[in-house]
């Protein structure tokens, strides 16, 4: 036996509280990070992911405290997203007690930033998230988007993957921009492309609607890990339901 | 100065949050510090030397606060836990940037040949080695598990990313290994010293325990 696909369950912050995650019937506060995080850790989640969607840079600062409150509490991997702008931000979430730190929409905008970053603290911290859109009138088939899918950047998404690998992202998490929301399953075409195309590990996110999408993922999309929200957040399933599940499908994963 | 349990080997690479939280979180009556003072590593009961990044960076900043000598001295005569580039770092040489070690182990570290990362279905297998892994347990002395794999299921799966991993000459230091998709040491132990590739402080419940074990080892 050998690697486990990893299940990453995706808390999205926003002025120190959860927004999505609100359906735990156990819980007395359903939008507290840590308490959240605690059950997810509970029930088996290989790593976990925060995306702090808070829209003003004063509040900025409070997802450094959740991050501090569940690092003292949960020892699993922690990566952290949103926002990410320069060298000092990743150092800032690294010291809070993140492992990983996410880094989007700058990636496009200042490249140069990924590589300094990873130079200073190495690839396997630094997670270069793309988020991606099937075009028609491109010589390739899906374009890099950045500012939450608004803002087309005629980046090849496969190219791009290969050019942040090559600045030191240790990981990918490969967003359809088409799937996210849907719940009718990874692009698992997307997701294969640029997995092949790279060395590094990628974590699929965008559509899971059942657990039958997070075989696919691994299966056909050719992920490492995958990332999902809402199927877990509003209780549809149990972070071990998806295990044995996929475990039950040949995938091999830690139960 | 107040006593000191137990000191983190700090030299700039990044973060050790991460292990000193586990460690107050399994010990919380003893003293943990993380520390790049080697009077304090020298004072400690015991010592954990993590490290991330690459190891020609951690080789030079280890040597530019002065540690060198404090992590030797501390891995040959107390109780001692090297974690990932705290592990690689303790051998003669590693492929990564060509860089010297410690050279307290005979022996190398290698990065996984992009040829052999195919798994036995045909799939290509990511280099770095990120995720969740199983850990089998080498019985070094007759058939008694190491004090540090204590109620730990043989087997039992651990935290890793790395690219590099160490291939010791003396086999009989070998206290684990996994398989990616060959087999590779991932802990080894001589005396008072155990070192692990996998991160026990992200490892949940069985890197707790492993840590707490460490914690409690009194070894002879």
């Amino acid at each position: 036996m050998g690697l486990a696909k990893r299940i990453i369950p995706c808390l999205d912050v926003t002025n120190g509280r959860v927004v999505k995650g609100v359906n735990f019937l156990a819980l007395r506060d359903a939008g507290d990070p840590v308490e959240i995080a605690k059950r997810y850790d509970d029930q088996g989640a290989d790593e976990l992911t925060f995306l702090d969607i808070t829209a003003s840079s004063d509040n900025r600062g409070l997802i450094l405290h959740i991050i501090e409150e569940v690092a003292s509490q949960v020892f699993i991997p922690l990566t952290v997203g949103g926002g990410v702008r320069e060298v000092e931000d990743v150092r800032r979430l690294l010291n809070a007690g993140a492992d990983k730190v996410s880094i989007n929409t700058t990636a496009v905008l200042n490249p140069k930033m990924v590589q300094a970053a990873a130079a200073k603290f190495g690839s396997q911290c630094i997670v270069v998230a793309i988020d991606a859109k099937k075009v028609e009138n491109q010589p390739f088939e899906w374009e890099v988007f950045t500012h939450g899918g608004r803002k087309a950047t005629g980046l090849d998404a496969v190219k791009w993957a290969e050019y942040m690998v090559s600045l030191g992202a240790g990981e990918l998490l490969v967003t359809s921009m088409d799937r996210d929301g849907t719940k009718i399953g990874f692009n698992n075409p997307l997701n294969k492309a640029i997995s092949d195309a790279v060395e590094v590990p990628i974590i699929a996110s965008g559509g899971v609607g059942n657990l039958q999408h997070l075989v696919d993922g691994v299966k056909q999309g050719g992920a490492d890990a995958v990332l999902a929200a809402s199927i877990f957040h509003y209780g549809e399933y149990t972070i071990k339901q998806a295990k044995e599940y996929m475990a039950q499908h040949g995938i091999e994963v830690r139960l | 100065m107040s006593k000191i349990d137990i000191a983190v080997v700090d030299y700039g690479m990044g973060n050790l949050r991460s292990v000193s939280k586990a460690l107050e979180h399994v010990a919380p009556a003893k003293t943990v510090l993380v520390t790049s003072n080697p009077v304090e590593i020298a004072k400690a009961k015991r010592v954990v030397f993590p490290g991330q990044g690459a190891m020609p960076d951690c080789m030079r900043e280890l040597d530019a606060r002065g540690l060198r000598d404090a992590v030797l001295y501390a891995a040959q005569y107390k109780p001692f836990l090297g974690i990932c580039i705290g592990l690689q770092m303790l051998f003669e040489h590693s492929e990564e940037g060509d860089t010297a070690g410690l050279g307290l182990f005979k022996g190398s570290v290698k990065r996984f040949a992009t040829a052999d990362m195919v798994d036995s279905n045909g799939d290509k297998l990511k280099v770095p080695h990120m995720g969740w892994n199983q850990v089998y347990q080498v019985n070094q002395t007759e058939s008694q598990p190491h004090a540090l794999w204590q109620g730990i299921e043989d087997g039992a799966r651990f935290y890793y990313v790395h690219s590099y991993y160490v291939q010791p000459d003396d086999e009989s230091i070998i206290s684990g290994f996994s398989q990616y998709p060959k087999r590779f040491t991932c802990a080894i132990a001589k005396n008072n010293l155990f070192a692990v590739q996998f991160h026990p402080e992200k490892s949940a419940d069985a890197g707790l325990q492993l840590l707490t074990n460490f914690v409690n080892w009194a070894p002879n």
